[in-house]
């Protein structure tokens, strides 16, 4: 099943209130295989199981994460793929009973070595959530409150327009910066959770299902957005939705869970390749929608 | 691909970064307001070990049989406190049999009658505030209307009457959340079998909800047997030598024959006030423990 | 033989509409209690304006009840209880709010087992015996030893207030926590996620949304700490001064209320009409206490 020879999106009604970038008409195939080709992998998860008390939740991982692309974790519901994300920037260690072994380098140093502070972590592997979470505050103070907290010593305001621009979201909200960040619509609301994100200048951001909770056209207006951040940044996305993994990513992990209920890599490789040409079984019964 | 351009496309490199995270010293703070937090923790756990340990070193020796059998004299070795605990406790029952039709009642009304109009809005906010009208104003108006008004003169029950208005706006509002906590599933499934709201309520809401109601209402017994305040103006204090009945003048409580023993200078008074605040604290270990006990023993009736 | 059809029309039955009628008057009684109070308060207050101008009781800077000469300007009962209850406010709000955030944020299960059975216990002590601890063993073992005897006696607003801030703490912990709690998790991630440290979390983002929980929660044991009476009538004297020095011994309103009801006052002398007075002045205040803090929380509260 060859998704990817489908007709190509339509344009989305422009009536002046999405972002200003247009939909592409044709997938980034030639993009994609660039990416993965010379690239350097920012991270790398090497034998990675993550534990919560004696429960194994995933075992064994290893992913290659490459600089500058968008790499997708797809898989049935429940086989860690979010445990798995929210490891690498030691979201998880907020959970008391939680404990991982393995190694996650970034830029070749190790995430889980003794001297390394989550808090640290977190400013360069940034998080985007499903639920969009905005703070009750202004727009303004929503997309400072990174910066402020990491002693930015540059101009606010150029920092605060250029986040919001860089989301797509300047043009909507530049004459509303004092409202709340809870008044915007949903789509809008996760542009500025990912304004927040990226106005710490973070190298990784991970997104956990980051269009499961919006409508289809803030899902294509986050996508696009997706393929414009990673020219700067590296992403590396969660996703229920097949689909989504085939349109908007370079690299795609397979995960499943196993008999022991911890979920383990199957296979990890360019997204074409899981699409068209997966080398195991069990992805090829997921990609045509045999289960999960 | 294609991207229009609109209004000017920021920069490719990456952003500059002017950061100082300045990490370790915002953990410094960090655990410094730890360690206040510990600080409160550990202020608080300690004034309450030292009350604790005045009252049971003042008052344990001083706490025997005789003392639980006894009338006050003036005579602290051979002072008791019986008449104050029976009136404690006959006040604590008469109050629970009181409030628990009346605020059960009341709360049904609240939650499953009630449309939403203003009166019953107003009627609400008006439970309360009275929540938290002082004690002692609860007096005056038991004074008033029981002791006055309907002649009742300084009894146990003028006094069980007053403390029933004062806690029944604390028993409306935790019953109020029992019967709010039980899922509408519960509701909708014996309207589907058409009964009427009263027997909806009766059968399906009531025994769901009862664990908290009971909870709610054998606390409330505490707090009024813990209460002195209101019973100042009832007559409550006084040299009562015999054992109170409901309906004859007279009586004493627990907290006011404390009260009444710690205003004396003697060393010896404080000793046997600590004793009858030990059977107090007793009580009260009783009555929590019974709420525990109750609301799991109902709990256990129900499945959802 | 065919069942006889069912009615699908019928009135609602006599017995459903008396159990409404029973509930609602359930309900309304609640407004009776209102009535009551303000109509006891009212006409015993208004008795007493005929023979102390209105002027007078509420500017006056001295209140001699019993002793003549006979003054009756409410200000120094008024600063008196001001006092206890500021003293403890500065006791009760940080401790109350560090043990809140402790409890929300910081604490492990196993230290939540120890606070939180602790916070009930303070809860569930009768106001008595804090009462009973401010004279026996707060003001003699620690406050005089810590000031000096000469300046401070057994009896003052200090001691006081320090007693029942305690006993209020536990109210401000309580209802902080849950306003704390109420704050969506997916707000403190997002927070984690950009490198906050958890005393930057707990700051910058739970903190200002739950602050309107918390404001009421601070208001109303403000209220509470005004009407307590028992606690206070032992800890702090009967020296009604218009002062703020928490070393002098003091009266609050409610101390006097007590102190007039437990003396043999002959109804309807002016002494006895001044109680209703005064009890009216407190009833007025933590009324609007606590309508302000319910205002509060309607105009601050977070929108999730």
């Amino acid at each position: 099943m060859n998704m990817l020879s489908e007709a190509p999106p339509a344009d989305p009604q422009v009536d002046g209130s999405g972002p200003a970038i247009r939909i592409a008409a044709v997938p980034r195939r030639d993009e994609a295989t660039s990416a993965t080709a010379n690239a350097e992998y920012i991270v790398e998860l090497q034998d990675v199981s993550c534990y919560y008390g004696s429960f194994r939740a995933v075992r064994n991982v290893d992913i290659k994460v490459a600089k500058n692309a968008i790499t997708a974790l797809i898989g049935p519901s429940g086989c860690g793929k979010s445990t798995l994300l929210r490891t690498i920037n030691r979201m998880n260690d907020l959970i008391p009973s939680y404990r991982s072994e393995g190694r996650i380098l970034l830029d070749g140093q190790d995430l889980f070595a003794k001297s390394v502070d989550p808090v640290a972590v977190r400013r360069r592997v940034g998080m985007v959530f499903q639920k969009p979470n905005p703070f009750p505050k202004s727009l303004y103070d929503n997309v400072a409150f990174g910066p402020r907290i990491n002693g930015y010593k540059g101009n606010m305001d150029e920092l605060v327009e250029r986040s919001l621009r860089r989301a797509a979201l300047w043009d909507d909200v530049k004459d509303k910066m004092k409202q709340s960040g809870m008044a915007l619509s949903g789509g809008q609301q996760q542009r500025l959770c990912i304004a927040r994100t990226i106005a710490v200048n973070p190298e990784v951001i991970l997104m956990d299902e980051p269009c499961s909770a919006l409508d289809p056209r803030s899902t294509l207006q986050i996508e696009e957005l997706m393929a414009e951040l990673k020219r700067d940044y590296t992403i590396v996305i969660v996703t229920h939705n097949m689909q989504q993994a085939a349109r908007a990513s370079d690299t795609t992990v397979f995960m499943t869970m196993g008999d022991d209920r911890a979920g383990y890599v199957v296979e990890q490789a360019r997204t074409i390749d899981i699409f068209t040409n997966p080398k195991n079984q069990l992805t090829e019964d997921y990609v045509s929608g045999r289960f999960g | 691909m294609t991207a229009a351009a609109p209004t000017a496309t920021p920069p490719l490199s990456p952003i500059a970064t002017p950061f100082e995270p300045a990490l370790a010293r915002r953990k410094l703070t960090g655990t410094l307001f730890y360690g206040a937090c510990l600080a409160a923790i550990g202020i608080l756990l300690l004034a309450l070990a030292i009350l604790l340990f005045d009252v049971l070193s003042r008052g344990l020796p001083w706490l025997d049989l005789q003392f639980l059998t006894g009338v006050p004299s003036r005579r602290p070795a051979q002072a008791g406190v019986l008449p104050a605990l029976v009136g404690s406790l006959e006040i604590g029952l008469i109050v629970g049999l009181i409030t628990f039709p009346i605020g059960v009642a009341a709360a049904i009304y609240f939650t499953e009658y009630a449309r939403d109009t203003r009166l019953n809005r107003l009627l609400q906010t008006n439970i309360s505030n009275l929540a938290g009208v002082p004690s002692i104003i609860y007096g005056i108006l038991g004074l008033a209307v029981f002791v006055r008004l309907l002649q009742l003169g300084p009894t146990v029950m003028a006094a069980s009457l007053t403390l029933t208005l004062l806690i029944l706006p604390i028993v409306i509002i935790a019953s109020i959340e029992a019967i709010r906590a039980v899922p509408s599933a519960q509701r909708e499934g014996a309207y589907a079998l058409g009964a009427t709201r009263w027997q909806m309520v009766r059968r399906s809401v009531f025994p769901a909800a009862a664990p908290g109601i009971m909870t709610g209402i054998i606390l409330a017994m505490a707090r009024a047997i813990g209460e002195a305040a209101p019973l100042i103006l009832i007559g409550g204090l006084g040299f009562v030598t015999f054992l109170p009945s409901p309906f004859s003048a007279g009586y004493t409580v627990l907290p006011l024959q404390i009260f009444d023993w710690a205003k004396r200078p003697q060393d010896d008074f404080a000793s046997i006030s600590s004793a009858a605040i030990i059977v107090i604290l007793v009580l009260m270990l009783l009555l929590n423990g019974l709420a525990l006990v109750v609301r799991a023993r109902l709990s256990r009736h129900i499945q959802w | 033989m065919t069942a006889p059809p069912i009615v699908l029309t019928r009135r609602r039955p006599l017995s459903e509409r008396i159990i409404e009628s029973a509930l609602f008057l359930s309900a309304v009684l609640g407004v009776l209690t209102t009535a009551g109070i303000i109509l006891v308060l009212a006409a015993q207050t208004f008795e007493f304006f005929f023979e102390v101008s209105p002027i007078e009781f509420l500017t006056g800077t001295k209140w001699s009840a019993a002793i003549r000469p006979y003054a009756f300007g409410i200000l120094p009962l008024v600063s008196g209880t001001l006092l206890v209850a500021g003293i403890a406010m500065i006791v009760a709000v940080p401790l109350g709010l560090l043990s809140a955030i402790l409890l929300a944020d910081y604490a492990s299960p196993r230290v939540r087992t120890i606070v939180k059975p602790m916070l009930e216990t303070i809860a569930g002590i009768p106001t008595i015996v804090f009462g009973f601890f401010a004279i026996n063993f707060l003001a003699p073992q620690i406050l005089q030893p810590l000031l000096g005897k000469s300046n401070i006696g057994t009896f003052s607003a200090l001691s006081g207030g320090i007693v029942v801030g305690l006993l209020v703490t536990p109210l401000i912990a309580s209802i902080s926590e849950d306003a704390m709690r109420a704050v969506p998790r997916g707000m403190r991630e997002g927070a984690y996620a950009m490198g906050a440290t958890k005393f930057e979390v707990v700051r910058k983002v739970v903190l200002p949304a739950a602050v309107s929980g918390i404001m009421a929660s601070i208001i109303l044991a403000m209220s509470r700490a005004i009407g307590e009476t028992m606690a206070v009538s032992l800890a702090v004297g009967d020296k009604p001064q218009l002062t703020f020095d928490p070393t002098e011994s003091v009266q609050t309103m409610t101390s006097f209320i007590a102190q007039i009801a437990i003396g043999e006052t002959a109804q309807g002398s002016i002494q006895f009409k001044s109680l209703f007075a005064v009890g009216a002045a407190l009833f007025v205040i933590t009324l609007v206490l606590n309508l302000i803090s319910g205002w509060v929380v309607r105009r601050f509260r977070t929108v999730y």
